[in-house]
């Protein structure tokens, strides 16, 4: 079983990568469970076609620590096994206590079962706290892949997404995969994220290019797989997913200083102009 | 105090009141404090190891020691590892134990400290052992923690020796006093059973008084003991809550076999306990224990008259009532409420199963409950005794039923941590109990014309 985490900044994608990225892998047979980290609990609906998943932490409000796996646990597209990990309301609590929870309760309840290929956790934003670092911690994911655009923001959350991954590299075996390019059309993107993939010490597994289909697929709460599984942008999810199926090249990365970052932003950035 | 306390209970959601549980750490510390030459460390502020310790000590009425990892507010912002590290070196140097137990707190857990990485970075000197189990108390109770440092002692120490002949038996007593881990080990002695027990708290929270005092006692079971029951045949795991978790760790490990059984309180679980160790070793039943028995079963009839009949609620930890409530049915009482804090369904599958078994339609099974309910609930249907910990005294004054304290913890009392409650001998001091708290309340309460000198 291979577990994988994805990271990435806020609203780079994440969410629809993943599900996109895990319906081709379904495509190709594999079974999947992906387990959403983020308390809006948007993680697995291109998955489940909109259906409102009950999420872990919602159910322990309600029904107390005694729950059952189906309670939590929907399949979804290809029999993706799809867990919302939940959280409390903007400004509340704290989520990244939900997502320990979360990953216990699952543990406890046998949801990691033999059969299982990938375990996929979407994780919101930056590691900002303990809790987000959950899915990283010793046992659990051992592959890391950030996605990623050539927006300045976008690559300085990646490279401190990369200090994160590096302290638990020390002491654990999870590695960096790669960096997952969701395009947002800046100048000479390709050639920059590559520069800044090698500069981190690991790859661009893949470069996925921007394309209206995606909205459309979202808007009819699908992933583009299922909703149009003939089109271009479909295949550019395949190509993804083959990467990371048949992906060799997991590093502990090298994050380098801001001043670095710039340079590259600057030499890569500015050519295509 | 709890005059006021009216009969009408109504199920509440968003309030305790008085619960009929405690933290987790507790029941870690004490687990821990089962190892020898172990000091446990509370991964948190310093208010947490406090009450834990003054509770412990106030039990047990001997010195519980432990560290923390003091957490000030720096720590709570950027993570309590540099805490911990210089804690588990501070504690080598000055202190030197051979065992750190870790155990955490809420705050370490919601802030979500990585205990495993930071033991793991830390340079523990030759020879010594750390262990960590994670204690969040907002999840589980007590009982809960103790179990997660007994299944901890496991994942961190046990170990299988291939190509070594599996030899021996694993108890795992559960969460009960010092004088009931000695009567397990008695019995398993005088039934020629080779063991290994862990925790073994019997020599350390209740210790002799020798003018010295020994920051380590002699008692605990030591890491090399608890390394080599990964190569026992099997493990006999006391109470599911408390001791479940440490054997289906041990089966996953090292390939060792489990038996979860009741706490051997009663005559029933005696017997069950009993003749599971002949059956996994051999052997016959021993003839002195043959004669404790027998001694019991005429004390049951010579006194049942007293006590058959009555009607009793109990409340506490679930393994220690899972054991009782058979016991008291065997006894011919009726216990018309029984109700834990911790949680767990299949706490009342089991009880209620017993209920069916013995025909009591009226009868209740709570879970995660406290004790107004209790309270309120025995004010509706009113009972002749309260079995449970201190804490019922309260109600037992209120309501002028007598309370037989049996549980965690006994803060008012002495001689839970000498003389046990497991074992025909335990079941006999039980029987004693009832009915002696029974009858002293008969005494003060009864008309003139029915005191009698002879009962």
């Amino acid at each position: 079983m291979r577990q994988i985490a994805i990271y990435g900044k806020g609203g780079i994608g994440k969410s629809t990568t993943t599900q996109n990225l895990t319906a081709a892998l379904a495509e190709m047979g594999k079974e999947i469970m992906i387990v959403g980290c983020d308390p809006k609990a948007d993680s697995t609906r291109l998955i489940l076609n909109g259906l409102a998943q009950q999420t872990v932490l919602d159910t322990l409000r309600e029904e107390g620590e005694d729950i059952e796996l189906e309670n939590i646990l929907k399949p979804g597209y290809g029999g993706i096994r799809c867990v919302e990990s939940g959280g409390p309301e903007p400004g509340v609590g704290c989520a990244g206590r939900g997502i320990i929870t979360s990953i216990n309760m699952l543990e406890q309840l046998g949801a990691y079962e033999d059969n299982l290929d990938y375990v996929f956790y979407d994780v919101l934003g930056d590691v900002v706290c303990g809790g987000f670092a959950m899915p990283i911690r010793e046992g659990k994911a051992e592959e890391i892949y950030i996605v990623a655009s050539g927006e300045m923001m976008a690559m300085y959350a990646a490279n401190n997404i990369a200090k994160g991954v590096l302290k638990f590299a020390d002491s654990g075996g999870t590695r960096l995969g790669g960096i997952i390019c969701n395009s947002r059309k800046v100048d000479n993107e390709l050639e920059m994220l590559t520069a800044f993939a090698k500069e981190l010490g690991t790859q661009l597994i893949h470069f996925v290019p921007r394309d209206n289909m995606v909205q459309h697929a979202e808007i009819n709460k699908k992933t583009v797989i299922d909703h149009d599984p003939t089109h271009a942008q479909a295949e550019e999810y395949r190509v993804l997913a083959r990467a990371i199926d048949e992906n060799k090249m997991f590093v502990i990365p090298k994050p380098m200083s801001q001043e670095r970052l710039e340079e590259i932003l600057m030499e890569h950035g500015l050519l295509g102009v | 105090m709890l005059d006021e306390t009216k009969g009408l209970y109504k199920k509440r959601t968003g309030l305790k009141i008085n619960p009929a549980k405690t933290c987790q750490p507790i029941g870690a510390m004490y687990a821990a404090l089962g190892i020898h030459k172990c000091l446990p460390h509370s991964h948190g502020s310093q208010g947490c190891c406090s009450y834990h310790r003054m509770h412990l000590t106030r039990h047990y009425r001997d010195p519980i020691v432990a560290s923390t990892s003091s957490f000030t507010e720096g720590a709570c912002v950027f993570g309590g590892k540099s805490n911990l590290k210089k804690g588990l070196e501070n504690v080598f140097h000055i202190y030197n134990p051979d065992v750190v137990a870790v155990n955490t707190t809420c705050l370490s857990e919601t802030i979500g400290d990585d205990v495993g990485e930071i033991i793991k970075s830390t340079d523990v000197p030759e020879g010594k052992t750390v262990i960590f189990a994670n204690t969040p108390s907002y999840a589980g109770s007590h009982v809960t923690g103790f179990s997660n440092m007994c299944k901890a002692m496991v994942t961190h120490v046990s170990e299988k020796k291939e190509g070594k002949k599996a030899k021996g038996i694993n108890i795992l007593p559960g969460y009960v006093e010092p004088s009931d881990m000695m009567e397990i080990k008695r019995m398993a002695t005088l039934l020629n059973v080779p063991f290994t027990m862990f925790p073994d708290t019997s020599n350390v929270v209740a210790t002799p008084n020798t003018g010295n005092y020994n920051m380590y006692p002699e008692g605990g079971t030591t890491i090399k003991e608890i390394r080599r029951a990964g190569n026992a045949i099997a493990t006999v795991a006391l109470g599911s809550f408390s001791s479940e978790a440490a054997a289906y760790e041990l089966e996953k490990k090292c390939d060792v076999v489990p038996y979860i059984m009741k706490e051997p309180i009663g005559i029933k679980a005696t017997d069950a306990f009993i003749m599971k160790l002949l059956e996994l070793n051999g052997g016959n039943m021993d003839a002195s224990l043959e004669f404790e028995r027998g001694q019991l079963v005429d004390v049951m009839v010579d006194v049942h008259n007293h006590y058959h009949g009555k009607k009793v609620a109990l409340f506490g930890d679930p393994d220690i009532l899972i054991a009782m409530t058979e016991f008291v049915i065997d006894l011919g009482m009726i216990p018309t409420l029984v109700l834990t804090g911790t949680p767990g369904k299949v706490f009342v599958a089991e009880i209620q199963a017993m209920f069916d078994q013995a025909g009591l339609t009226e009868s209740q099974v709570m879970i995660e409950e406290d004790l107004f309910t209790f309270h309120q609930l025995i004010k509706a249907s009113p009972v002749d005794l309260i079995i449970g910990n201190t804490y019922g005294k309260y109600i037992a004054r209120a309501e002028q039923v007598p309370l037989v304290r049996m549980g965690w913890p006994i803060l008012d009392r002495v001689g839970h941590s000498y003389f046990p409650v497991v074992g025909y001998k335990g079941a006999l001091r039980i029987i004693e109990k009832i009915t002696t708290a029974l009858l002293d309340h008969y005494d003060q309460t009864c008309e003139e014309e029915d005191f009698e000198l002879v009962m």
